[in-house]
């Protein structure tokens, strides 16, 4: 199974409990790796509230993932 | 430009090298920490980036920004970390030949960034309550 590295960032960091883990996960893609991640950890953002960065990049949620893939979680932003 | 910081906004070297001759017109916009948000008393915010999603996110809006508006340069500052009442959050200083582009532009770049660059604030209140803004 492919390893990917996850970034969580405010509320999804607390949830998680921490910033960053790597993990082996069958999900093919950033839509279901979240979907995997929210039933793991409880995560109460529904998939529309949140964005995903792969590599450092923001990318529709239908991207698929390959191995050594850093995903970064991004809850509603509030800069500024 | 774009740069995170934890340290306090007020007397950092990018405030105060921004200049052109060209410019007759500069535009700042400071962002604060007040003691008021939804009828609630702040009193603290916590702020976290994202800071190469955020740095790359700011270079795209920068350069839509120069594509729209005639101006000579943009700077923008943000605070991290933990911040108290009256604190800078964001420094936006906005160089062009003209007030009308440089004013246009500062309104243009403070209100892309809250809504597209990786940053998140944490509330506090003074009954000991706290969260996440935009968080449903």
């Amino acid at each position: 199974m492919p390893t990917i590295t996850i970034q969580y960032y405010a509320l999804l960091r607390e949830q998680r409990g921490l910033s960053e883990e790597s993990l082996q996960t069958d999900a093919r893609s950033a839509e279901e790796l979240y979907a995997a991640l929210q039933e793991s950890h409880g995560f109460t953002l529904g998939i529309q509230h949140v964005r995903a960065a792969i590599n450092g990049k923001m990318q529709p949620w239908d991207t698929p993932i390959s191995d050594g893939d850093t995903v970064t979680l991004i809850p509603p932003v509030a800069g500024g | 430009m774009f740069q995170l910081s934890s340290e306090p906004l007020d007397q950092h070297p990018a405030i105060l090298q921004q200049a052109d001759v060209n410019a007759g017109a500069r535009v700042v916009f400071e962002g604060r920490v007040r003691k008021i948000n939804l009828d609630r008393e702040v009193i603290r915010l916590e702020y976290e980036a994202a800071p190469d999603i955020a740095a790359a996110e700011f270079a795209a809006l920068e350069q839509e920004t120069r594509e729209r508006f005639e101006i000579l340069d943009v700077v923008c500052l943000h605070r991290i970390g933990m911040l108290e009442r009256g604190d800078m959050a964001v420094w936006i200083g906005v160089l062009a030949p003209h007030r009308d582009a440089a004013f246009d532009a500062c309104r243009y770049v403070i209100n892309e960034l809250k809504k597209r660059l990786p940053i998140w604030k944490k509330e506090h209140y003074t009954d000991g309550d706290s969260g996440w803004i935009n968080a449903p």
